[in-house]
C-alpha cells in the first residue's frame, strides 16, 4: 500500500456486521484516502454492498469502528452520515421515479438548506435565493453527463429516462448532495460497452474534476483496471487482498475466491 | 353463436364525414374499416354475469328499502322520481358495460352496432328480471321476517299499482329498454352521445341542485322564472325540463370542442402568461365565492358553510396522506382537538378553566395546543411504515375522542355533556360569526380555506414539500439522500394537524357545542374518502371531492343537496369509493403525479408505442450484457 503521509478520509477498523450469526463482514480494516478511487470486488456475497449499507448506517455495525474525515460514524442516522458527506448510488437503480429529473437532484440537496416552512409561507428573499441556488447546482451537476440530461428533460419525470440515463441521473444525486466521497455500487452494471467505457471516463472526472473520493462496487474487470487506484477484494465478508489492479489480478487467493480450488495452480 | 345472423345489413348510420372529435387517435383507421359485429354473436356468458351480478345488486338496493325513501324526490314531476332513478340505474350500468370492448391499440375490434344494443338489453332484461323476481318473491312469501329493512309500499312502487303480474312484465321490459338505451348509447357517433350526456347530466343537475338554485334565484328575485322550472312540491316542471334538454343539447352542439380547445390553450401558455391566465381563473372563482352567499340564503350558506369545513379538513388531511405518503385514518383527534381547545378557551360554561378569550386570540392556543397533541401523537406514530402505521392512527384517532369522553377528564371537559354555550366569533369587534348566521361562518371558512390553500400550494413547492414527496416515493433513499425522515413525516403531521382544528375551531363556534359524539371515527373515514375520490395530492381535486360528497350527498351528520340520501349515504360512499379505486384510481380531478404513480407502466407502453422513449439506446446500440 502506497500510503501518503495525509490522513485517510474513510476509515474502518475492524469493522463486523452480522445478519443473525451470518458474518457478512468480518473484521474489515480499510482505508481510503483523499483523493483516491478505491475498488472494492469480490465474489457474489462477499460483502460488498453490506459494506456500503454499513458506511452509509443502513445497517448497524455489530463491532469495530467507521471513522469519517477522524470522526466515529457508528450511532448516526443514515441521514446525518449524508450531511457528513458521503454519499451513494444504489445496485438496483432507485430514483423518485415520479419526481422530476430537476427535482431529484434538488431533493437531495436537502441537508444543505435550511429554509423552513415559514420561510417558504413567507416566500422571503432568503427562500427564493436558496431555491435559485439549489436549482441552478441542480442543472449543474446535470451537465455533468453532457446533453443527457438537460434540457427539456430536466421537467421529465425520472422513470421516464433509459435505464443508462438512470444510472446516470442516480450519480447526479449523490454529486448534489454534496459529498466528499462517493459510494459507487456497480454503476455500471447492465450497460453496454459503449455506455460504460463513457462512464469510466466520467468517474475519472468526477475525481479530478470535483476532488471526490471514490468507492466503487464492480464486477466489470475492465472498468476496475480503467479507474482503480487501489482495489480491495473481499470474500466471505474478509479482505483477501488488497494493492493495484496488476498485483491483485495475479493474487493466488484471490483466483481461488473466484474460480474455486485448484483454479490458481 | 350458429345464430349468427350476417344478413343483418343496417349498422345505425355513420357520418363518414364526422371523424370523431373527442376519442382521438385510439378510434383509428381500423375501427372504421372493421365490419360490425353480427347482433347474436354475443359472448352471452359475458352477458350472464354482468346481468346476474346487476339483478342482485339490484335487489339489494330495493331491500335496503333505498327506492321507497327516494321515491319523495321527484326528478322530473310526475314522470321519473330519484326512487325510481335508483331502480334502473343497474341495468343502465350493465347493459353500458356489456358494450365496452377492451381497445388496444393494433388489435382489431369491431365496430359498434346492433351488437352493442342486442347485449344491452339482454344483459338489462336480466337486472331488470331480478326486480321481477323480487316482484314474485314478495307477493308469495313473507320476506318481512328475515329482511327487516324494506316497506310494503315497495310492492306497490315495483307494481305501478297493478299487480304483481304486471310487475314481472314491465320489470323484464323496462331493463331490456334501458339496457338496450345504454347500448345504444356506444353506437351512435361521439357528437350524439356528448349532446345526449349533456342534457341527461344537465336535468340531473338541476334536479339535484334545485334547493340551491331555488333558494338563489329568491336573493336575486327572480323567483317567476324558477317556479317555470321547478313543480311545487320538487322536481323539474315537463316544460322546464324538456326546456333545459333542449336549452343544454344546443349548447353542447355549439360548444363542442370549445371548452377543451380554451383548456389546451391556457396549458400551451408558459410563464408569465400562464401564470397570468391562472391568476385571472382564480380571482374569478374567488369573486363568485364571495358574491354568491349575498344571495343566499340560510340552508344554502349552512350547505356551503359545511362544505367548506369539509374542504378545510381534507386539505390539512392532503397535506399528510397526498404530499407526505402517510396514511393517517385518525385526522379527525385534530379536528377533535381543535374544537375542544377552541371551546375551553372561549366558553365561560368550560368545567375547569375559562379564560374567555376572543376567538381569535384563543386561536393561537388551538393552533399550539394542537401543534402539540401533533407532535405527541406523531413522535411514535411516525416511526413505523404502512399498514402499521394506519392502525396506530387509528387507534390514536379513537384514543382522544375516549378521553373527552372519559370520567378522568371530565372535570376538564365535561365528559359526555361535552361543552355547551360556547360563544361565536367576533371578528376584531366588526363582525360576530356564529350558527344562526350562517353566511358568516362560509365567510370565516372560506377565509381559513384561502389559507390552507395557500399553504399547501406554497409548501408543495419548496425544498419541505419535495422532501415529502421523496419520502412518499422511496422512504429508505429518501433517508440515504441526506433527508431526515423523522423530522419531515413530524412536519406534515403538524402542518397538517393545524389545519385540522382551524376547522375545529370554526365548527365549535358555528355549532355553539361540542360533544364527543361529534367526533367519531367515521369522520376520519369521510375525510379520507374525500381526499381519495376528489383527487389526492390534488388541492382542486380535493375541493371538488368535498363539494360532490358533502354538498350533494351529506357529511356525517350534515345534510347534502339530496337530503333523501342521508340513510344510504355510507352505502353510496362506499359504492363510489369502489367504483373509484376500480375506474379511475387517481380521483375525480388527479394530481399530474399520482397519475403517473398509477399509471406508470401504461404511460411507459404509450410513449414506447409513440416511438418517444430515449434516444441514447439508439445512438449507443442496444445490445447489452
Amino acid at each position: 500500500m502506497n500510503a501518503p503521509a495525509v490522513e485517510p478520509i474513510l476509515e474502518t477498523r475492524d469493522l463486523s456486521v452480522d445478519f443473525g450469526g451470518l458474518k457478512a463482514l468480518d473484521g474489515l480494516d480499510m482505508a481510503v484516502y483523499p483523493g483516491e478511487i478505491v475498488s472494492v470486488i469480490g465474489p457474489n456475497g462477499a460483502g460488498k454492498t453490506t459494506l456500503f449499507n454499513a458506511i452509509t448506517a443502513t445497517v448497524a455495525a455489530s463491532e469495530g469502528d467507521i471513522r469519517f474525515e477522524g470522526e466515529s460514524l457508528i450511532g448516526l442516522d443514515p441521514n446525518r452520515v449524508t450531511s457528513r458527506g458521503i454519499a451513494r448510488t444504489f445496485q438496483n437503480v432507485r430514483l423518485f421515479a415520479n419526481m422530476t429529473v430537476l427535482e431529484n437532484v434538488m431533493v437531495s440537496q436537502h441537508c444543505r438548506t435550511r429554509q423552513s416552512v415559514f420561510g417558504a409561507l413567507l416566500y422571503t428573499k432568503a427562500f427564493r435565493d436558496e431555491e435559485a441556488e439549489i436549482t441552478e447546482r441542480g442543472k449543474e451537476v446535470l451537465s455533468f453527463f453532457g446533453h443527457r440530461l438537460v434540457g427539456y428533460r430536466f421537467d421529465q419525470p425520472a422513470y421516464t429516462l433509459s435505464y443508462a440515463n438512470r444510472r446516470r441521473l442516480e450519480i447526479a444525486r449523490a454529486m448534489a448532495t454534496q459529498p466528499k466521497l462517493i459510494l459507487l455500487d456497480e454503476p455500471v452494471a447492465g450497460m453496454n460497452p459503449t455506455e460504460s467505457a463513457e462512464l469510466t471516463g466520467l468517474i475519472g472526472r468526477l475525481r479530478d474534476e470535483w476532488g471526490f473520493a471514490i468507492v466503487v462496487i464492480e464486477h466489470d474487470m475492465e472498468v476496475v483496471r480503467e479507474v482503480s487506484d487501489r482495489v480491495v477484494v473481499l470474500d466471505h465478508g474478509v479482505k483477501i487482498a488488497e494493492g493495484d489492479y496488476a498485483d491483485v489480478s495475479t493474487d493466488p487467493q484471490v483466483i481461488e475466491a473466484y474460480l474455486g480450488h485448484g483454479a490458481s495452480a | 353463436m350458429s345464430l349468427a345472423a350476417p344478413s343483418d345489413p343496417a349498422p345505425p348510420p355513420r357520418p363518414a364525414s364526422e371523424p370523431a372529435p373527442e376519442t382521438g387517435p385510439s378510434v383509428g383507421g381500423s375501427d372504421d374499416d372493421a365490419p360490425p359485429r353480427p347482433p347474436f354473436a354475443q359472448d352471452w356468458r359475458r352477458i350472464a354475469r354482468m346481468g346476474a351480478i346487476g339483478a342482485v345488486g339490484q335487489i339489494f338496493i330495493s331491500l335496503s328499502n333505498m327506492p321507497v325513501k327516494l321515491d319523495g324526490r321527484a326528478i322530473i314531476e310526475g314522470v321519473l322520481s330519484l326512487g325510481y332513478l335508483s331502480l334502473v340505474v343497474l341495468p343502465l350500468a350493465a347493459g353500458s358495460r356489456v358494450g365496452h370492448q377492451l381497445r388496444r391499440e393494433g388489435v382489431p375490434f369491431h365496430r359498434p352496432g346492433a351488437h352493442e344494443v342486442v347485449g344491452g338489453a339482454a344483459c338489462g332484461a336480466l337486472v331488470g328480471g331480478g326486480l321481477s323476481l323480487l316482484a314474485i318473491l314478495i307477493a308469495n312469501f313473507n320476506l318481512r321476517e328475515p329482511l327487516v329493512n324494506w316497506s310494503p309500499i315497495l310492492a306497490d312502487l315495483l307494481a305501478f299499482n297493478r299487480g304483481t303480474a304486471f310487475a314481472v312484465v314491465i320489470w323484464l321490459a323496462i331493463g331490456a329498454a334501458v339496457g338496450a338505451a345504454a347500448g345504444l348509447l356506444r353506437v351512435v357517433p361521439p357528437l350524439a352521445r356528448r349532446v345526449l350526456w349533456t342534457m341527461v347530466l344537465t336535468l340531473f343537475g338541476a334536479a339535484v341542485l334545485e334547493s340551491l338554485t331555488t333558494d338563489l334565484a329568491e336573493g336575486m328575485g327572480i323567483e317567476a322564472l324558477i317556479d317555470w322550472f321547478y313543480a311545487p312540491r320538487g322536481g323539474l316542471t315537463i316544460t322546464g325540463a324538456i326546456a333545459l334538454a333542449a336549452g343544454s343539447g344546443v349548447l353542447a352542439l355549439v360548444g363542442r370542442g370549445r371548452i377543451k380547445g380554451a383548456k389546451a390553450r391556457i396549458d400551451a401558455l408558459e410563464g408569465p402568461a400562464r401564470n397570468r391566465a391562472q391568476g385571472g381563473l382564480i380571482l374569478a372563482t374567488a369573486a363568485v365565492l364571495v358574491i354568491l352567499p349575498m344571495f343566499a340564503g340560510k340552508l344554502t350558506n349552512e350547505l356551503l358553510a359545511n362544505v367548506g369545513l369539509f374542504v378545510l379538513l381534507a386539505l390539512g388531511l392532503n397535506i399528510v396522506v397526498g404530499l407526505a405518503g402517510i396514511l393517517d385514518l385518525g385526522y379527525v383527534a385534530f379536528f377533535a382537538v381543535g374544537s375542544y381547545s377552541a371551546a375551553v378557551l372561549t366558553a365561560a360554561t368550560s368545567p375547569r378553566i375559562n379564560p374567555e378569550l376572543p376567538w381569535f386570540v384563543a386561536l393561537i392556543g388551538v393552533v399550539i395546543l394542537t401543534g402539540l397533541v401533533g407532535l405527541f401523537i406523531g413522535a411514535p406514530v411516525i416511526r413505523m411504515r404502512g399498514d402499521y402505521l394506519a392502525i396506530v392512527t387509528l387507534g390514536f384517532g379513537e384514543i382522544i375522542r375516549l378521553l373527552f369522553l372519559s370520567d378522568w377528564l371530565s372535570g376538564w371537559f365535561g365528559g359526555s355533556q361535552g361543552i355547551t354555550n360556547i360563544p361565536g366569533a367576533e371578528i376584531f369587534g366588526l363582525a360576530e360569526v356564529a350558527g344562526t348566521d350562517p353566511r358568516s361562518v362560509f365567510y370565516l371558512v372560506l377565509a381559513f380555506c384561502a389559507i390552507a390553500i395557500y399553504v399547501s400550494w406554497r409548501l408543495e413547492r419548496s425544498r419541505i414539500g419535495r422532501a415529502w414527496m421523496a419520502v412518499r416515493e422511496d422512504e429508505t433513499v429518501a433517508e440515504a439522500m441526506g433527508i431526515n425522515t423523522v423530522n419531515v413525516k413530524l412536519l406534515a403531521f403538524v402542518v397538517g394537524a393545524v389545519l385540522g382544528s382551524f376547522s375545529g375551531a370554526i365548527f365549535s363556534a358555528k355549532v355553539g357545542s361540542v360533544f364527543p359524539a361529534s367526533f367519531l371515527i367515521l369522520v376520519s373515514i369521510v375525510i379520507l374518502v374525500v381526499v381519495i375520490f376528489g383527487g389526492m395530492g390534488n388541492i382542486v381535486g380535493v375541493i371538488a371531492g368535498s363539494a360532490v360528497l358533502i354538498g350533494v350527498l351529506g357529511g356525517p351528520k350534515q345534510p347534502g343537496l339530496l337530503a333523501e340520501f342521508s340513510e344510504f349515504k355510507l352505502l353510496i360512499y362506499g359504492a363510489l369509493l369502489v367504483w373509484m379505486m376500480l375506474a379511475r384510481p387517481e380521483g375525480l380531478i388527479p394530481s399530474v403525479r399520482r397519475t403517473r404513480e398509477l399509471h406508470q407502466e401504461e404511460l411507459a407502453q404509450d410513449a414506447w408505442l409513440r416511438g418517444q422513449t430515449e434516444d441514447d439506446h439508439l445512438e449507443n446500440g442496444e445490445g447489452r450484457s
